[in-house]
């Protein structure tokens, strides 16, 4: 009988099972960033323990990175003190580190994949939750709190369970206009916010062949809002053409072995699923959430759900989100209001993220609404620079968006980027919750950069399509 | 060591309706700017605790009767979203300290966080949550019981099953749920399986 990627990774990283029945499971690769990493050294150091791996390490910062200027020290004296913490754990452990003047640095989960860290049949694990990101190589990739932070530094592994496989395949193509984020947005409405718990989603079917590894590490992003730890793709010639080169993939020399290895824990054609959902790609609108939960979504087309729309168990969360969001059931979402406009994330602040909205509004006379203050930030410094070289600030500078440094920016309330007030943000990012964007009353609305760009430009929510005249 | 053992929990109950709460609603990004967990408990639940005030309402976590809990009752999906383990840590430092949670499912991450910091958490059926709840509400001051023995939540008269994976039972029993120790342990081990990874020795 066939295995999937995930028990094969699983099984090759397997030091031995534990008496408590979890399996000690040894981790290839372990991002840290400023927020998780400093407790999780101290912790290492009350113990006396020193760092097992520190060339499996790799250290960067983003979430407290200020994107108007990233001048030392910063006004934050709080975010300048976890800063000096991250130095000097790094230094002392010797852990490679991508500072701020470094191209390198940049959110972790664009980082990674960017300079060919994050590879196929790896395992890889970051105090940060949307490490599912990284499974879009064929990687098991998960976040991990920081006490097992600590453990990893100590011992490279972690205690972990076996998770059960659902595969979850969208065949088909998308229509014009819908994107990979919607993608991720549908499957989530579908199979709830808590459908992924006990399991890692392998994603595949016609839709994931076609997708580029961005638009794979968007949907594979999105794994947690689902409730999935993990989820990913099985490597295939797209994954290899685009590790190729990068600064930390397998050198020419070492690059046969590396994809003999590569292909080798692809799931089995005969590899049995603990569960298989399928849809149609056609099926798939741009999305847009109007709640409070990232499942809490609707096709920008369609009405906000009335309460008897959503299943029993589903409605008093439902009241909330109308109640929080200031929505009546049943009312369009098309039309709604925004003060904010964010494109970025580790979700969609990528290359091809805003390449799909400079080639819709390049050349032509779009402008940002002049009550919305709309913001692009690069995931990474290296990125930035490949846009300023192609020009693309000024087209997005010319249109009224600002222009800024790399970072995690509005996606959560940890640098100066935040909403006001009960401001409404159309977002690229992937959280939607109460008081994410840094305003305890703050509105977020989850959808594609495309959709956010065209919500901008509109002043108020709208269908991408219509607005820039893309074919339905 | 006999203080890690977790074998029965009891203190008076915190009953927090709710689905799909949040880490971010546990405890804001905001405070995720520091270097240690000291001083996380009292923001606990900041903005819904402000929110609700601002409407002349009052959060669990504010309520006098509740002050004193260290069993907390919650709903469905708790914990879910960010992965920081500023939650649990702050929800254990609120207050008297929370030294149990019981509830209807919990987020992944959120339960592995909380096995590592020794803090059980018990699943219940949604209808003896509600129970549960509605007996902890009706008299704060009756002590709510968690028993990893027989695997049982009782507050009063009531007594519901809960589960909870038996290998995280035995761990919380024997005192032994602190990982680091038990995975050094492996170390030659951990050298083995690393030698036999093809990537793992180094990059490139
Ligand atoms: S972009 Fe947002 S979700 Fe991604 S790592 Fe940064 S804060 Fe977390």
């Amino acid at each position: 009988m066939g295995k999937t990627l995930y028990e094969k990774v699983f099984d090759a990283h397997t030091v031995r099972k534990l008496p408590s029945g979890q399996y000690q499971l040894l981790m290839g690769l372990h991002l840290i960033h400023e927020v998780t990493s400093p407790q999780a050294f101290s912790m290492l150091e009350e113990r006396w323990l020193s760092v097992l791996y520190p060339n499996r390490t790799f250290a960067t910062v983003d979430h407290i990175v200020p994107t108007a200027s990233q001048l030392r020290p910063f006004k934050d004296d709080l975010a300048e003190g976890m800063m000096v913490a991250l130095e000097r754990n790094v230094a002392k452990h010797k852990i490679r580190y991508f500072s701020l003047d470094r191209d390198e640095q940049g959110i972790v989960h664009v980082i990674g994949p960017e300079n060919g860290l994050t590879q196929p049949g790896m395992t890889i694990c970051c105090g940060d939750s949307h490490t599912s990101t990284h499974g879009a190589f064929g990687a098991i990739a998960f976040g991990i709190g920081t006490s097992q932070v600590r453990d990893v530094l100590a011992t490279q592994t972690l205690s972990m369970a076996k998770l059960k496989v659902r595969r979850i395949e969208v065949n088909g193509k998308l229509s014009p206009g819908v994107f990979a984020k919607d993608v991720a947005l549908y499957i989530i409405n579908k199979l709830g916010v808590n459908g992924g718990v006990g399991y890692a989603y392998e994603f595949a079917g016609e839709v994931f062949d076609n997708f580029s590894m961005e638009e794979r590490m968007t949907v594979c992003n999105m794994s947690i809002e689902g409730g999935a730890r993990c989820g990913y793709v099985n490597p295939d010639q797209t994954t290899y053409a685009y590790l190729k080169g990068r600064t930390y993939a397998p050198s020419a020399e070492n690059w046969e072995k590396a994809v003999k290895y590569w292909e080798s824990i692809r799931s089995d054609a005969d590899a049995t699923f603990d569960d298989v959902v399928r849809y149609q790609g056609s099926e798939i609108e741009p999305m847009v959430t109007w709640g409070i939960t990232p499942g809490q979504s609707t096709p920008v087309l369609g009405k906000i759900p009335s309460e008897g729309d959503v299943e029993a168990s589903e409605r008093e969360s439902a009241r909330e989100a109308y109640a929080y969001m200031s929505f009546e059931p049943g009312q369009p979402v098309s039309g709604t209001k925004i003060n904010v406009a964010f494109i970025g994330s580790c979700t969609n602040g990528r290359m091809s993220d805003f390449e799909a909205v400079i080639d819709l509004i390049r050349g032509k006379n779009f402008k940002v609404a002049p009550h919305v203050k709309a913001l692009v930030v690069p995931g990474s410094q290296k990125l930035r620079k490949e846009m300023l070289a192609l020009g693309y600030d000024k087209i997005f500078t010319d249109a009224g968006f600002e222009f800024r440094e790399a970072g995690c920016s509005m996606c959560l309330a940890m640098n100066p980027d935040k909403l006001q007030g009960r401001e409404v943000c159309a977002s690229s990012s992937n959280r939607n919750f109460k008081g994410r964007q840094g305003s305890p009353a703050g509105r977020t609305l989850l959808m594609s950069p495309v959709m956010v760009a065209a919500a901008a430009i509109a002043g108020h929510v709208t269908d991408a399509r219509q607005l820039f005249g893309l074919a339905n | 060591m006999n203080d890690s053992k977790r074998i029965e929990i009891t203190g008076r109950g915190i009953p927090l309706r709710g689905n799909d709460i949040d880490t971010d609603r546990i405890i804001p990004a905001r405070y995720l700017r520091t270097v240690t967990f000291d001083g996380l408990g009292e923001h606990a639940f900041e903005d819904d605790r402000k929110a609700l005030k601002a409407e002349g309402k009052v959060h669990v976590f504010d309520e006098p009767k509740y002050a004193a809990g260290e069993v907390l009752l919650v709903n469905k999906n708790f914990g879910c979203g960010s992965s920081r383990e500023h939650a649990p840590q702050a929800i254990v430092r609120f207050g008297k300290g929370i030294r149990a949670i019981v509830g209807e499912s919990f987020a992944e991450i959120f339960y592995g966080n909380c096995i590592m910091l020794g803090v059980p958490c018990a699943v219940v059926s949604a209808a003896h949550v509600n129970d549960l709840m509605a007996a902890v509400e009706a008299k704060p001051e009756q002590a709510v019981s968690v028993d990893l023995r027989t695997k049982t939540v009782s507050v009063g008269n009531l007594k519901v099953p809960f589960e909870m994976p038996e290998g995280a039972r035995q761990q919380f029993l024997e005192g032994n749920w602190d990982t680091t120790g038990e995975l050094l342990a492996g170390k030659e081990e951990i050298q083995k399986t690393a030698q036999k990874l093809p990537y793992f020795a180094d990059f490139r």
